[in-house]
């Protein structure tokens, strides 16, 4: 297992490219932190970002989660090219005759898969572990280690989202294709979300069905933030209306990712046995 | 003698077409093995085949004896394929590094394989900015790295320059004389003809010949002969035993031989008769000869 991922590791951190996305992306991930340097200070409206409770534990795990699963798509680019250039490349081929065996070729991709959503999630752990340790009202270890399920969820996430990004490298062989057709499948899943919806199905059938594919299930994992932020909450409070929504993460929405990922990895493999190369 | 690669009834279809018919042959270790057979011929499918790289229709192969699975089995061999492929913005040292991670094999040989083809003194360029020699050099470096039971070539001249091609030449002889198993696979015969023992020949997906080289070249050979009276030698040449077809083209009589006969006693034969010839050679047919005339009965 070792072997394999040093494999994929001198093949990625030699391509110039691919190192500056992965910097960049990581670089991204803490520069979360900057958000709470916005600060507002104009003559009596004082507004500075970071007091308005994004960062109390436990919500900050949520938040967190939530913002930077957006900056996934820097690594997105990585893992189709990774994927796409072994066949531009032929270096595929070269990699088989070698004496890689189909099924270790995509094992070394899924470990790198893995990888960089458990480096990720680390990464935004430890971020947010300092951030809310600086910023956060609460700080009793029983409240800072509450809604971790976000983590993990965050993990699965971005597992099931590289994943989709790998099947798509191999079946399209083209990166630029690859991450094309990422977004017409993301395209495709709205129109067909309005087209049930106009003319099948109610509101609540439509969420429940759209739940089932991948964009979407990997998007329900974690719900938008905003509407638990107390300052909403007050908002809508004095509007009279009850914001009530689900925030929690389901066993069975983590159960439909992961089946996911299982198919995306598995229809990889069967595609790469299937061809001639 | 042990044997490496077994194929058996191996056939492979690309739709209608059959690329690959029914075909049978083994490589004994020690021997250099050649490949032959016009493009098109299913040379390159049969070694992606035993190379894992394309799928068989029917039929079976296996590595030394089969006792172990073909990816195993083939970080035992050494094999360049058609194009060298490696990554592009790699040096030739990341390269092979990667290479030996792949065929789990300690890194220390790649200093001696990068001398062994000359290219010690570039390891540090990146591959795409070699030349198409040095690019085949280097992927003979890569197939060497584990010392291989066989070392598998396709083509490997194919698109050089002649120094290019020298070079490789020279290189599969210094392998070949260490006394690894080399299969080759080309349609230059006299590429074949120089370094093989052994050929498969191959046309339309379907083995026309295999075994030495030599046995393949098994007729006794033919005279070319130059007289002033061509007729008088034709004449002659035709009643004696030794002789079949006689064939006269400007000025060279070409007499076909059907049982042993030496050029010594051919020439003291003539003399005898009156016969004074201002041109006597014995020769063999060369592969290429061999070659047409297998693939030409081949298809009448």
């Amino acid at each position: 297992m070792i072997r394999l991922l040093q494999i994929e590791f001198i093949k990625l951190w030699n391509n110039r490219a691919s190192k500056v996305l992965i910097i960049s992306y990581f670089a991204l991930l803490t520069s979360i932190a900057l958000v709470a340097a916005i600060k507002f200070d104009i003559g009596p409206i004082k507004f500075h970002l970071a007091d308005q409770g994004i960062f109390n534990f436990p919500y900050i795990w949520h938040f967190n989660t939530f913002i930077t699963a957006f900056f996934k798509l820097f690594l997105a680019i990585v893992i189709v090219s990774m994927m796409s250039n072994e066949y531009s490349n032929k270096t595929i081929k070269q990699n088989l005759i070698d004496g890689l065996s189909k099924k270790e070729f995509i094992i070394s991709k899924f470990l790198t898969v893995i990888t960089f959503s458990l480096v990720s999630t680390i990464f935004v752990f430890i971020v947010s572990l300092i951030l809310g340790l600086v910023y956060s009202d609460f700080n009793e270890l029983s409240i800072i280690f509450t809604d971790l399920e976000f983590l993990l969820a965050f993990f699965i996430k971005l597992t099931g989202f590289f994943s989709f990004c790998l099947f798509l490298g191999v079946l399209v062989k083209r990166s630029a294709f690859a991450l094309g057709f990422l977004i017409l499948w993301q395209v495709f899943e709205g129109i067909f979300r309005g087209i049930i919806r106009w003319k099948f199905f109610d509101g609540e059938t439509t969420d429940v069905i759209m739940g089932f594919f991948p964009l979407q299930a990997m998007f329900n994992l974690i719900k938008e933030p905003f509407s638990r932020l107390g300052a909403v909450q007050s908002v809508a409070n004095q509007m009279g209306e009850k914001l009530a929504l689900d925030y929690y993460i389901h066993w069975h929405e983590i159960v439909i990712v992961m089946a996911w990922i299982a198919i995306f990895i598995y229809g990889s493999y069967s595609i790469l046995k299937k061809r001639d190369l | 003698m042990s044997t490496i690669l077994t194929v058996n009834h191996l056939t492979k279809k690309f739709g209608h077409l059959t690329a690959v018919k029914d075909l049978s042959f083994t490589i004994e270790k020690g021997n250099v093995y050649g490949i032959l057979g016009p493009n098109g011929s299913g040379k390159s499918t049969t070694l992606g085949i035993v190379l894992n790289v394309v799928n068989k229709t029917s039929g079976e192969f296996s590595w030394f004896g089969g006792d172990t699975s073909t990816h195993e089995a083939l970080k035992k061999v050494g094999a360049i394929i058609e194009r060298p492929n490696f990554y592009p913005y790699m040096t030739a040292l990341q390269n092979l590094k990667l290479v030996c991670k792949i065929k789990d094999v300690s890194e220390d040989k790649i200093e001696e394989k990068l001398d062994l083809v000359g290219l010690l003194d570039r390891k540090n360029s990146k591959f795409r900015t070699f030349s198409l020699g040095m690019k085949q050099r280097l992927a003979i470096a890569s197939a060497l790295l584990n010392d291989p039971e066989i070392l598998i070539l396709d083509e490997p001249t194919n698109g050089l320059d002649p120094q290019g091609i020298h070079q490789i030449r020279e290189i599969i002889k210094t392998i070949a004389a260490k006394g690894t198993t080399i299969l080759l696979a080309s349609h230059l015969l006299d590429e074949v003809e120089k370094v093989c023992s052994h050929v498969v020949i191959l046309r339309k997906g379907e083995k026309l010949y295999s075994g030495r080289v030599d046995s393949l070249q098994a007729s006794f050979g033919f005279f070319e002969l130059k007289c002033d009276d061509l007729e008088k030698l034709t004449s002659y040449l035709s009643t004696n035993e030794h002789f079949g077809s006689i064939k006269q083209e400007n000025g060279l009589v070409t007499a076909i031989l059907t049982s042993e006969l030496d050029a010594q006693s051919l020439n003291k034969l003539l003399f005898d008769k009156g016969i004074i010839v201002s041109h006597l050679v014995k020769r063999k047919e060369s592969l290429e000869e061999q070659f047409l005339a297998l693939t030409k009965n081949a298809n009448a």
